[in-house]
């Protein structure tokens, strides 16, 4: 992969910092940015291929300006925040960020997401795997160690939208207005039971999912591991 | 964090309850003291009456003691004091009694003024001498409890950066350790304070959605156990187990702190269980291990703020087990204690929920 901008959005000097020793020494170019007015006129120059957000800012809210960056801007966003309940988390994810990382984070964690959103954008993607898990979205096929994966038709609806949004947290009530429709959202018992059913068809243990993880309370991620 | 923690109950205001309380007993006993008047003379009454008002004093405050002496002292003077049935008194010795009479009384209504002040002014200093003991205790902790881990980080980086020190690789990477380990103590205190300062500030919030017991103990177990990938955790929750109706961030919280409690007093060879099951309308979560169990004597504290065991070596501001208690407690659950025969230590909480079967779907 070429290396790609980052803009930091943070007005914690030791986090601007940290973060851009971490991103330099992993080879990408960090533009940095102390209050949300910076940051939205930064993203407009520079374009950046992703932002790393705080919500904490100086001038305005994070939440305003992840608002204002959607308006126009559709490349991956991760937030960065203090904030750790989950009425945060879903907040800021229904306003269209990408990912979510509680401060303090580990930065093996941060470099892990970033590499994941930035592949999420690449291209239309018709294989997915996930370990021994192959999923084929042309074929509509699901193989588990070379074998076929019977699935129901909303399991199967279930995991891809997983899978296309490959590590990205989808939140419940995204899941189930996106599967079951919009009159489903608070039905959050249905979607608590398929996931259960589908861990034990593709998951190695169930108890220790490494496809679909759980983000209790908010929600669940599609993880690729190669 | 709010401290203020003890509060003073105010006294029952003189209520209307009082006032009819103390007419009333006056009432009756004169009413009795008609009856036996011509028996013992008028004279005798006098003390019957003021033994009454001296117990209104000792139960109410000093405004129905007040009514009552002065009632009590014209229904002496009317119905008993010759001539009856008036105000009039002829003998000058009567006119004295009844003088003294309602100075007797009015002094009961004086002296229960200043007990009632008094008794006030104690709880108050009790009050505060609770909260003092409670913020110093906070303050000793907590300075404690954050200084160990940020000395710690501070001398190791410090050790780091210096160029004078010559550290081997395997000095670097120790001490690289210890700051990372700090860190994570250090994390998980201010994650307490926070949540202590939620329970206390009262503003804890319910919020209930359906939830995966299977689910959120494994994803407590298994993030636990990166940290402490020696440690030994069974978890036994039946597959297909209901659906419960929980805050599902209060269910995790609990159970991170019953199993890092355990982690910390028990040794590494032990075994921490997490057992869930359910009654009919309620969830039963039992978290054990089979270290050496709480000492009896202290186990009634263990929930109290603060409280730690007397030869705790290990660190940990006494949050984290009142912290569970208030948890389940906002849930209308309760939370118990015991010591498992032939050694160890179970928690077992009883949480009422809605509970929903799994039912396969298509």
């Amino acid at each position: 992969m070429s290396i790609a901008d980052v803009l930091v959005i943070d007005d914690e000097e030791q986090i601007r910092k940290l973060l851009e020793i971490t991103l330099q020494s992993n080879n990408y170019r960090v533009k940095e940015a102390i209050t949300g007015k910076e940051g939205l006129s930064l993203a407009s120059v520079s374009s950046p291929d992703i932002i790393l957000l705080d919500l904490g800012l100086p001038d305005q809210s994070g939440y305003e300006v992840l608002q204002k960056l959607r308006i126009w801007y559709t490349k991956p966003i991760i937030i960065l925040s203090v904030k750790s309940d989950e009425e945060s988390i879903v907040k800021a994810l229904d306003h269209g960020a990408n990912d979510y990382m509680v401060k303090p984070f580990r930065t093996g964690e941060l470099l892990a997401r970033i590499r994941s959103a930035l592949r999420n954008t690449e291209t239309d993607i018709v294989l997915i795997t996930s370990g021994n898990l192959k999923i084929d979205l042309s074929l509509r096929v699901v193989l588990k160690k070379e074998e076929v994966v019977k699935l129901t038709a909303t399991e199967y609806q279930l995991l891809t939208l997983l899978a296309k949004n490959e590590g990205r947290v989808l939140t419940h009530q995204y899941l189930l207005r996106e599967v079951w429709g919009a009159g489903y959202i608070t039905q959050s018992q249905y979607l608590r039971v398929f996931i259960a059913q589908l861990r034990k068809k593709i998951e190695d243990d169930p108890n220790r999912p490494q496809i679909i993880t759980t983000e209790s309370g908010v929600g669940y991620r599609f993880v690729s591991k190669e | 964090m709010n401290l203020a923690i003890s509060h003073i109950a105010p006294r029952p205001r003189y209520d209307v309850k009082q006032f009819v309380f103390s007419i009333g007993l006056i009432a009756t006993v004169s009413l009795g003291c008609y009856s036996i008047a011509p028996v013992v003379g008028y004279r005798s009454i006098a003390l019957i009456l003021l033994l009454a008002v001296s117990f209104i004093a000792m139960v109410c405050d000093t405004k129905p003691v007040l009514v009552s002496a002065a009632l009590s002292a014209l229904i002496w003077d009317f119905f008993f004091i010759p001539p009856k049935f008036t105000l009039h008194v002829d003998n000058a010795e009567d006119v004295l009694m009844l003088a003294m009479y309602l100075a007797i009384a009015l002094l009961n209504a004086i002296f229960t003024l200043k007990i009632r002040k008094m008794e006030k002014s104690i709880t108050g200093k009790r009050g505060r001498q609770r909260a003092i003991g409670l913020y110093n205790t906070l303050l000793s902790s907590l300075s404690h409890e954050l200084r160990t881990p940020l000395s710690t980080i501070i001398a190791a980086a410090d050790n780091l950066k210096s160029t004078n020190a010559k550290l081997s690789e395997q000095n670097k990477e120790e001490l690289l350790e210890e700051i990372s380990k700090a860190s994570l103590r250090l994390n998980e205190q201010v994650e307490n304070l926070l949540n202590m300062s939620r329970l206390e500030s009262g503003i804890i919030q319910v919020k209930k959605d359906w939830c995966d017991m299977n689910d959120l103990v494994h994803v407590v177990v298994n993030r636990l156990k990166e940290n402490a990938p020696t440690r030994i955790v069974n978890v036994v929750v039946k597959e297909d187990t209901p659906l419960v109706k929980v805050d599902i961030d209060l269910i995790e919280q609990i159970l991170h702190n019953l199993i890092l409690n355990a982690f910390q007093y028990i040794p590494k060879y032990c075994v921490v269980t997490v057992r869930v099951s359910f009654k009919v309308d309620k969830m039963i979560l039992v978290v054990e291990d089979n270290g050496d169990g709480f000492p009896e004597d202290e186990r009634d504290k263990v929930f109290e703020k603060f409280y730690r065991l007397k030869n705790s070596i290990t660190g940990g501001t006494g949050l984290g087990l009142s912290i569970v208690k208030g948890f389940v407690e906002a849930h209308n659950g309760t939370i118990k204690l015991e010591n498992v025969i032939g050694g160890g230590t179970r928690f077992t909480m009883e949480i009422p929920t809605e509970i929903t079967n799994l039912i396969p779907l298509e």
